[in-house]
């Protein structure tokens, strides 16, 4: 038994809201008309898509190829035609469309061939791009691509690996219920993390809100043998965050910027360990999750629903009442608005609240800061929000870095306590997302100069060269002249001192010797002329 | 009294002394304005202040030959910046310099493109490759955007395109929550 | 588009200040009880002007009235004023201290949240230098005037009741001390002083502990935490003890001087005020402590009735540097986190 549970500073306790959709199993939702699957659903690069308009898929059928290692592949999630390989509207904050391959089921739900995996036989490279090509990634929300994570820290293993079924927002309740209901497949998730991590221990936590998932998972961890802890944890937004369960369980606390496998620590969603399972036991890939529906709605439920289900198939199943105005994407703290009802279902998408005004009132006016400080005794990052409001607001963007705003993880405890109801989230995400866009304008200007100032170094360069080879030449001509001349004057010299030297016993000569003389002479003069007229080409 | 001389002498001494040894010793080396000035300045290489570069600008600014205004792509916020960095006035974007427009990349047609290397010569940051009678492309995340490779393209086949707003580069807006406007509407 | 979080605490700044007020209510019955109804109509003038001052300025700065004005901060303001200055002060003294309070201490730095000092204690510094005569005197305890007359001294300027009239306990040591000649000693001075309670002077010291009632149950309320009265009244009696007893004869006991003048006034309503006070935990102690010595050093070596206003307006000057050099550290980034 784990002995002493640490805590971490701040939090909120926002009512949880949790038991109206706790009261059902989880219902499969029925095949929809169309499915829209984007091909980024996770964090890192985009995949490439690898089918064209008009061809058939199967369900688990590859669809879109991992961009490299730090990114996951995606899947059909049925088998079908591809409809169209087009932008649609995102679940995400921007209301920005992405690339989405639409996918018209055939009703046939016919599977591509499975091919389980061995994992106690294969290498934990091996592994690793398993998981990437079964498009596994991070289910509790932040989709980073689970492979990434399951490498060891340096000396080979990862002592801790800590399951994540802690679901401390509101309203949320898709990990409790796959808990609840599918224990033993996550905790033999659980089993095959443990095996590439190779870690010593394995902690599960669960907020003590959810004794009946804390149960499920006991008897099942007790019932297979496994050597895993079920730790309940205290309910106290946001507990779930990986670093705020990472310091409850262990006491360590991961800074900004490190990663928790340094300190011998990693976390993974329950959900992900789900699919994990499913990925190698099974060789189906991530082509479906589980998404609590619920809010403004007569029937709250969990469905375990195909990724790039619309959001508009899935409503009737729940019914939302009439004055429901907006469907927010997670939870009440750190959820968004969707941009419209017509967006797919992700891999990210935990739970879609309906929220109608008089659910979810709109704070009131906003107030100036009074400086109280309630949001600096609830930061679970022990960051002062006042003074990174101040520093945002004033868009002081150095300031702010060195208060540490890029600590900040949003979970909204700072806006949800304000007494003067100022959206200090918002002022935080503006701030962050300028930071990045000025750093990456100021690397782009950095390039910018040095590739100007590189070209301009090297037109200078070619210029001189240029120069100096036509000074060459010149110069070379102008020594041959000078040779040429040389010669010239050399022949003209020697041409004079023989006509100068001219013989002096030429006047009393026989006839023999003046045939002779006159021989030599011929032969002088032929030679001479073969001298003047050289060579076409040397033999 | 004469004490009061020889005391303040003294101290002139030593200050000036002082003074001197400082200036020797914490010696800036280079112009640290020009590289300060240089740093604001987008390092488009576009030319339409009138000089050859961004650099020269920014030596023509230290120099106070020239005006802070006169960068299009830097817009209103650089001028602002250059103001504040060198104590003017903040003035509008001289309008015969250009206008300020949304960043923009080159895109060359490649079907229409004859490879005859123009534009490669004229872009200030080498970002467009190709080579003599083989078509030519641009780099997009290379290209400033500064127009120089549209001229000289005797077949017209490059055109800028607007940067579009992707999920990727998608920035959270300043929140505006002015008490005065919320309530002014 | 509508941002996380979507929930929110029902709290609001109107909340905030109405329990403050709340709080002070022990105190002000305590008030009634000994020096009889007047300073409900000094805290009724003071509220008034303060609201029309705060009205002028939202006016004039262009900022929602319906908003502001019921905010509250303007009566807290006002009731600090009106607690904090001499019973049966001339109406004007009132209306000119709330509304240099509001005008210049809080509007003319930018209005809620934006004043670098305590407002009420701003006006309270501002009127001890232009009226120090007015401002020192007390009248004597536990026999209160008939209300009328109060209305009198205060309404029509009549101050010639001498007798009523004299120091608090503070000031009753001091001069004893100025005009002793070396003979005066706390005891002799004391019972020389008709006003003498238990602790403190007569009455005052019930209505020192009325405010820490209502202090405690802001701390309960968790208005605000518990390192600002702590370290103030903390560094307090361990300076008074420490000068006591290395000369009992010279310095005043603790007790006397955390129940004696504005000491749980300032403890619980003045330092603890946000706006002007120091924010992070380290920086409130450090904050406090520096009030109270200074609070404690004017009492005893100074020429003020009492230390507590400028005890935390200079504090107050110090709160940004204070604040800057107390940051804590921030999750995983502490001694001894690899």
């Amino acid at each position: 038994m784990i002995a002493t549970l640490f805590r971490f500073k701040g939090g909120v306790k926002p009512e949880t809201h949790k038991d109206c959709s706790t009261r059902q199993p989880i219902a499969r939702a029925p095949l929809p008309s169309r499915l829209i699957v984007p091909l980024h659903q996770s964090a890192g690069g985009t995949p490439r898509p690898l089918v064209e308009p008009g061809q058939a898929v199967l369900k688990g059928e590859r669809i879109g190829a991992a961009d490299g290692n730090f990114s996951a592949a995606v899947h059909a999630p049925t088998s079908g035609v591809v409809k169209a390989l087009a932008p649609h509207v995102m679940p995400h904050p921007s209301g920005l469309s992405a690339l989405c391959v639409v996918i018209e089921p055939d009703g046939a739900d016919r599977w591509i061939e499975r091919e389980p995996v061995n994992y106690r036989s294969l290498a934990p490279d091996e592994l690793r791009d398993e998981l990437r090509d079964a498009g596994v990634v991070g289910l509790g929300g932040a989709v980073f691509p689970t492979h990434l994570k399951l490498k060891p820290s340096q000396g080979g293993r990862t002592e801790t690996l800590i399951l994540n079924g802690a679901e401390c927002e509101p309203w949320i309740t898709c990990d409790d219920m796959l808990m609840r209901e599918r224990a033993e497949v996550i905790v033999r998730g659980g089993a095959v993390m443990r095996h590439i991590l190779q870690s010593e221990r394995v902690l599960i936590g669960i907020e003590d809100n959810k004794p009946q998932a804390i149960e499920a998972m006991r008897t099942t961890v007790a019932r297979l043998g496994e050597t895993m802890e079920v730790v309940a944890v205290p309910t106290r937004y946001p507990a779930g965050g990986a670093k705020q369960l990472i310091k409850v369980l262990t006491g360590i606390e991961v800074p900004y910027g490190k990663r928790s496998q340094d300190y011998g620590v990693q976390c993974f969603n329950v959900a992900t360990a789900y699919s994990v399972w499913h990925a190698l036991e099974r060789g189906e890939p991530l082509i479906s999750r589980i998404v609590t529906l619920t809010g403004n709605v007569e029937r709250p439920r969990n469905f375990e629903v195909l990724i790039g289900t619309p959001l508009e198939e899935l409503l009737p199943l729940v019914g939302p009442l009439p004055d429901t105005d907006r469907y927010i994407m997670g939870g009440p703290m750190m959820g968004f608005p969707l941009p419209s009802a017509s967006v797919p279902i992700v891999k990210a998408t935990n739970c879609i609240i309906a929220a109608s005004p008089a659910l979810f009132p709109p704070p009131p006016p906003e107030m100036p800061c009074i400086r109280c400080g309630a949001c600096a005794t609830v930061c679970p990052h022990e960051l002062q929000p006042m003074e990174l409001y101040w520093f945002a607001r004033g868009k002081n963007f150095g300031k702010a870095q060195e208060y540490s705003i890029f600590d900040c993880i949003e979970c909204g405890c700072c806006a949800y306590v304000c007494p003067s109801h100022i959206p200090l989230v918002d002022y935080f995400r503006f701030a962050k997302s300028e930071i990045w866009s000025r750093e990456k304008e100021k690397a782009a200007a950095d390039a910018a100069r040095s590739r100007f100032e590189f070209r301009n170094e090297r037109q200078e360069r070619e210029k001189r060269e240029k120069a100096e080879r036509l000074a060459q030449k010149t110069a070379g001509a102008r020594a041959a002249d000078a040779k040429r001349a040389l010669i010239a004057a050399a022949i003209e010299r020697a041409r004079a001192q023989k006509e100068q030297v001219q013989p002096r016993n030429t006047d009393n000569l026989t006839p023999e010797q003046q045939a002779e003389i006159a021989e030599a002479e011929a032969r002088r003069a032929r030679i001479r002329a073969m001298a003047q007229t050289p060579p076409e080409k040397p033999l | 009294m004469l004490a009061a001389l020889f005391v303040m002498t003294g101290i002139a001494l030593v200050l000036g002394v002082a003074l001197g040894y400082a200036s020797r010793v914490f010696k800036v080396e280079g112009d640290p304005l020009v590289d300060k000035i240089d740093a604001i300045l987008p390092q488009t290489q576009c030319g339409q202040c009138g000089y050859p570069g961004c650099k020269p600008y920014a030596q023509a600014i230290a120099k106070g030959e020239a005006d802070i205004n006169r960068c299009p792509p830097g817009g209103e916020e650089g001028i602002r910046k250059l103001a504040d960095l060198l104590g003017k006035e903040f003035k509008p974007l001289d309008a015969e310099a250009g206008v300020e427009k949304p960043k923009s990349v080159a895109v060359i047609d490649e079907n229409t493109c004859i490879g005859c290397t123009l534009c490669i010569q004229a872009c200030p940051v080498d970002a467009i490759v190709g080579s003599s009678k083989q078509m030519h492309t641009v780099v997009a995340e290379l290209c400033t955007g500064c127009e120089l490779c549209v001229a000289p393209c005797p077949v017209d086949c490059i055109h800028m395109e607007p940067v579009t707003e992707t999920i990727e580069n998608w920035k959270w807006k300043y929140p505006v929550a002015e008490i005065k406007e919320r309530h002014a509407a | 588009m509508i941002t996380s979080p979507h929930v929110y605490l029902p709290v609001s700044v109107r909340a905030v200040m109405a329990k403050v007020l709340v709080a002070l209510v022990p105190g002000i019955a305590a008030y009634v009880w000994f020096f009889g109804g007047g300073i409900l109509v000094t805290l009724a003038l003071a509220t008034l002007a303060a609201l029309a001052a705060e009205a002028l300025m939202l006016k004039l700065r262009g900022k929602p009235l319906a908003m502001f004005l019921t905010d509250g901060s303007a009566a807290v303001t006002a009731w600090l004023v009106a607690l904090a200055f001499p019973p049966l002060s001339p109406w004007w003294l009132i209306v000119a201290a709330t509304l240099f309070a509001i005008v210049v201490a809080k509007h003319l730095y930018g209005g809620l949240g934006q004043n670098p000092f305590n407002p009420a204690m701003a006006a309270f510094a501002v009127m001890i230098v232009a009226f120090p005569g007015l401002m020192s005197q007390w009248p004597a305890a536990a026999q209160p005037l008939p209300f009328a007359e109060q209305l009198r001294i205060m309404f029509a300027g009549a101050r010639h009741l001498d007798a009523m009239v004299m120091a608090t306990p503070l000031d009753a040591l001091r001069t004893a001390f100025a005009s002793g000649e070396g003979r005066a000693t706390v005891a002799t001075a004391l019972a020389a002083y008709p006003g003498g309670g238990l602790m403190a002077g007569k009455g005052w010291e019930w209505i020192a502990l009325g405010y820490a009632v209502g202090g405690l149950w802001l701390l309960q309320q968790r208005i605000f935490t518990w390192h600002v009265p702590t370290a103030f009244l903390g560094t307090l009696a361990l300076i008074s003890g420490a000068f006591h007893v290395a000369a009992p004869e010279r310095f005043a006991t603790p007790l006397f001087h955390l129940f004696g003048g504005a000491a749980m006034l300032g403890a619980f309503f003045i330092a603890t005020d946000p706006v002007s006070g120091a924010i992070t935990p380290r920086g409130k102690l450090i904050f406090a402590a520096g009030a109270a010595l200074i609070t404690y050093f004017i009492r005893v070596f100074g020429a003020y009735p009492d230390g507590v206003a400028f005890g935390i307006l200079l504090m107050n000057m110090c709160v940004p540097l204070i604040d800057m050099k107390t940051q804590p550290p921030v999750f995983g980034r502490k001694d001894g986190n690899p």
